[in-house]
């Protein structure tokens, strides 16, 4: 077994620094590396190129690391329902790309595959397809999207073990599958670090061989940002 | 009279066939799965990674890991399963998803599609509205025939930013049933009590009446 565990979220954040291109898991609030993004708040990195599908809200999530100034460009599908990305993003200080989410998807799954770009139908027609290359395939046109390249990958799944395997719960799994395996350097943090053995490998979504750090995190605060429930009858 | 955007998800419902996957938008197609038949068999994936979806929980059995694309927490039913993005969108882009119902900003004569932007106003992003329209074979995009200011979301051209081009095969509006055929929006139903001609007061784009135009039976 080659053992990916690391004493915690310090060394788990170990060599990002200023100015590198870093991929977070979740939707939303969820399944995002809560660890890990608290970590990068107080460590100071700034100038940071997030890729995720969302930028958190205003006082959780990424948007703990937009309110400190440290993100220079958010790589996303989504950025509502935060007000500071708002301030940001009109006043100039934050550059944005919106692509559409399951471009954002493959375009992590690309790199995380070997493959140096995907061609996909959508966005062809609209400007997420200008200055790109298009082509036609049977009668349909189609846009090509390059793999993303990201030097850190943070990602959050449910349990884990020290050879890295991971298993994600419900919809907090997301992105951070397509995640793993597409930095140079892929981060996961977990709710329960399981002794190795005890993951049945039949039930494993992601092996460890797409994960170089794991670790327990700390806490979990999991914030629902839309609670909707009915009456009981 | 005009539906409300109750009528409108009423109307839709009865497009969904029985064995069908369905991807549901925000806001009226949410309202769609309320009004489906319940002797059809029918599943809703939602585009965050969740297939099978169930109705909202009770109070206090929500959970943070279980929600929709609208981030709202939600439950599955039997036979449900998790994935993915790239999962969910290898169902949207592979044509696995029967049907896609959506809103939208403006509908084009020809088809195209906008409702992601407006140039001057902060732009909150696409989500996965651009994957469902370049990919679904059978969108059904539901909205209000005209917007707030009174003018025809139903158009020649879009003038807002394109979400897809040529995708909308038929669109349900509070007015009417329409389908987007090679010469215009063909008219197939009207809301009760609509008249053609009010619906042809509220369309910019070209509209084709071709004999009686039924009531809508909702």
């Amino acid at each position: 077994m080659i053992n990916k565990q690391v004493s915690g979220v310090q060394e788990a954040i170990a060599g990002v620094s200023d100015n590198m291109t870093c991929m977070f898991g979740g939707f939303g609030l969820s399944g995002i590396p809560e660890n890990a993004i608290a970590a990068l708040v107080k460590s100071g990195v700034t100038g940071l190129t997030c890729i995720s599908n969302n930028a958190g809200v205003d006082d959780f999530g990424l948007g703990l690391l937009l309110h400190q100034h440290q993100i220079k460009k958010m790589v996303s599908s989504y950025v509502g329902e935060n007000d500071e990305f708002e301030r940001q993003m009109l006043s100039g200080e934050l550059d944005v790309e919106l692509i559409p989410q399951g471009t954002l998807a493959e375009r992590c799954r690309a790199a995380q595959a070997g493959f140096p770009a995907v061609y996909t139908p959508a966005g062809y027609g609209t400007e997420v397809a200008e200055g790109k290359e298009t082509r036609e395939f049977d009668g349909k046109m189609y846009v090509l999207e390059h793999a993303f390249k990201a030097d850190f990958a943070f990602v959050k799944a449910w349990k884990g073990d020290a050879a890295g395997n991971l298993i994600f719960k419900g919809t907090a799994r997301n992105f951070n599958p397509n995640m793993c395996g597409a930095a140079k350097i892929t981060v996961a943090e977990v709710e329960e670090l399981v002794q190795v053995g005890e993951l049945d490998p039949n039930q494993i979504h992601i092996p460890g061989i797409f994960v170089q750090r794991i670790f327990q995190g700390e806490k979990y605060e999991k914030r629902i940002e839309q609670r909707t429930v009915r009456k009981r009858e | 009279m005009a539906l409300d955007k109750n009528g409108i998800a009423k109307r839709i419902a009865k497009e969904v066939q029985d064995g069908y996957y369905v991807n549901l938008g925000i806001g009226i197609p949410t309202l769609v799965a309320n009004y489906v038949r319940d002797d059809i068999e029918v599943e809703f994936q939602s585009e965050n990674g969740v297939l099978g979806m169930g109705p909202f929980p009770f109070d206090g059995e929500e959970d943070a890991d279980i929600i929709n694309a609208g981030k709202q927490t939600i439950t599955t039913l039997p036979g449900a399963s998790f994935f993915d993005s790239a999962m969910s969108f290898s169902m949207i882009r592979g044509q696995h998803v029967h049907l896609t119902i959506l809103g939208a900003m403006e509908v084009a004569e020809n088809g195209d599609i906008a409702n992601w932007k407006i140039p001057g106003r902060m732009v909150k992003g696409m989500g996965g509205a651009m994957d469902l329209v370049a990919s679904a074979e059978n969108i059904i995009v539901a909205m209000m025939h005209t917007n707030k200011a009174g003018e025809s979301k139903l158009l020649k051209r879009c003038s807002l930013p394109l979400t897809g081009v040529g995708c909308v095969k038929k669109i349900v509006t509070n007015l009417a049933v329409l389908e987007v055929t090679d010469s215009g929006f063909k008219l197939l139903e009207r809301a009760p009590d609509v008249s053609v001609e009010d619906i042809q007061k509220a369309t910019e784009g070209t509209l084709i009446v071709e004999g009686d135009i039924p009531e809508m039976k909702l």
